[in-house]
């Protein structure tokens, strides 16, 4: 299984989400922004960092970037697209989830080992967790506020696509406890915590990201 | 040389954290009264030619494309005379 990851200027998360699709047993293949080219992978991970155009908005003009026409164009087919963080933000610029992400309300950059629960494991991302799984993964934002009117919410609501709620104190603001979405189609998916950064317990909280990478592997080995 | 004028402001029921940390500091200032703040962004685009009803429609494009994000922010686009905002005003004290 090859997932793609795309490195834009700023990034800093593009190593450690292709050391995750590693670790899960998946080929990562370094994809660049400027490359109109997904190089035949079977997914893509938008990583976490700060791309250009955050000066604008997070997002709002990496989402013109030439690999993003190509991302669009293959997640309308069903391509399995994940971004994390700058990468979710990135996602709603380009309208492939609805809703937006602004300034923590609290208006401090938050770093923590945020509990969560995984609502929707019926996305590509998220088919290893069990429904309602409690996972524990990093967090770290400061544009992480999900936003979007009411009738969009109850559509998300109603249609059980919050992949991800946060538990306990809400970190950010986000409307609805909101920490991650998907698509109608199911196959993108949004989440403002970085999986990435729970695979080995060296490093984090423990291990508890790694299914995010591992749910893919085992689809294809169906 | 055509110069336009987009003012972006967050839609009124989004929270506005910049907003309320400048609203915070006003009292602590010295500044009473003061009951809310909301903080936009104001774009100056020039473009070559005169200010026209074609051109005004090509600033608001822009602005629906890329300055604004209709899902959190309004805006307006209005011409503006070139001198209008580059003039520096008198210094007054």
């Amino acid at each position: 299984m090859k997932i793609g990851v795309v490195t834009f200027p700023g990034s800093l998360d593009d190593v450690d989400a292709a050391r995750a699709v590693r670790l899960a047993g998946g080929e990562a293949v370094a994809l660049w922004h400027g490359d109109a080219d997904l190089h035949g992978v079977d997914a893509v991970v938008l990583p976490g960092g700060f791309s250009y155009g955050d000066y604008l908005r997070c997002g709002a003009i990496s989402r013109f970037a030439p690999v993003m026409s190509e991302v669009v164009t293959w997640a309308g087919r069903g391509l399995p697209v994940l971004g994390i963080c700058n990468g979710f933000q990135i996602l709603c610029e380009s309208h492939l989830l609805p809703g937006a992400l602004i300034r923590n309300d609290h208006r401090t950059f938050v770093c923590r080992d945020q509990r969560l629960r995984i609502e929707n494991n019926r996305t590509p991302w998220t088919s290893s967790y069990a429904e309602n799984a409690e996972v524990t993964i990093v967090l770290k934002n400061g544009e992480g506020g999900f936003v979007a009117d009411e009738p969009t919410l109850a559509m998300l609501e109603g249609e059980g696509r919050v992949v991800a709620r946060y538990l306990g104190d809400n970190p950010n603001g986000s409307l609805h406890d909101i920490a991650g979405i998907t698509n109608a189609l199911g196959n993108v998916v949004g989440l403002m915590p970085h999986p990435e950064h729970a695979v080995e317990a060296l490093t984090g909280a423990g291990t508890d990201g790694l299914g995010f990478f591992t749910g893919l592997a085992a689809l294809t080995a169906r | 040389m055509a110069r336009y004028v987009v003012d972006v402001m967050p839609k009124p029921e989004i929270l506005d954290p910049q907003g309320k940390a400048v609203l915070g500091a006003l009292p602590r200032l010295g500044f009473g009264g003061v009951t809310d703040v909301r903080q936009g962004k104001r774009f100056e685009v020039e473009v070559e030619g005169d200010a026209s009803a074609a051109g005004l429609d090509e600033v608001r494009r822009m602005a629906e494309t890329l300055l604004a994000n209709p899902v959190i922010e309004d805006f307006t686009v209005q011409p503006v005379e070139p001198e209008a905002t580059t003039e520096q005003p008198e210094p007054t004290s």
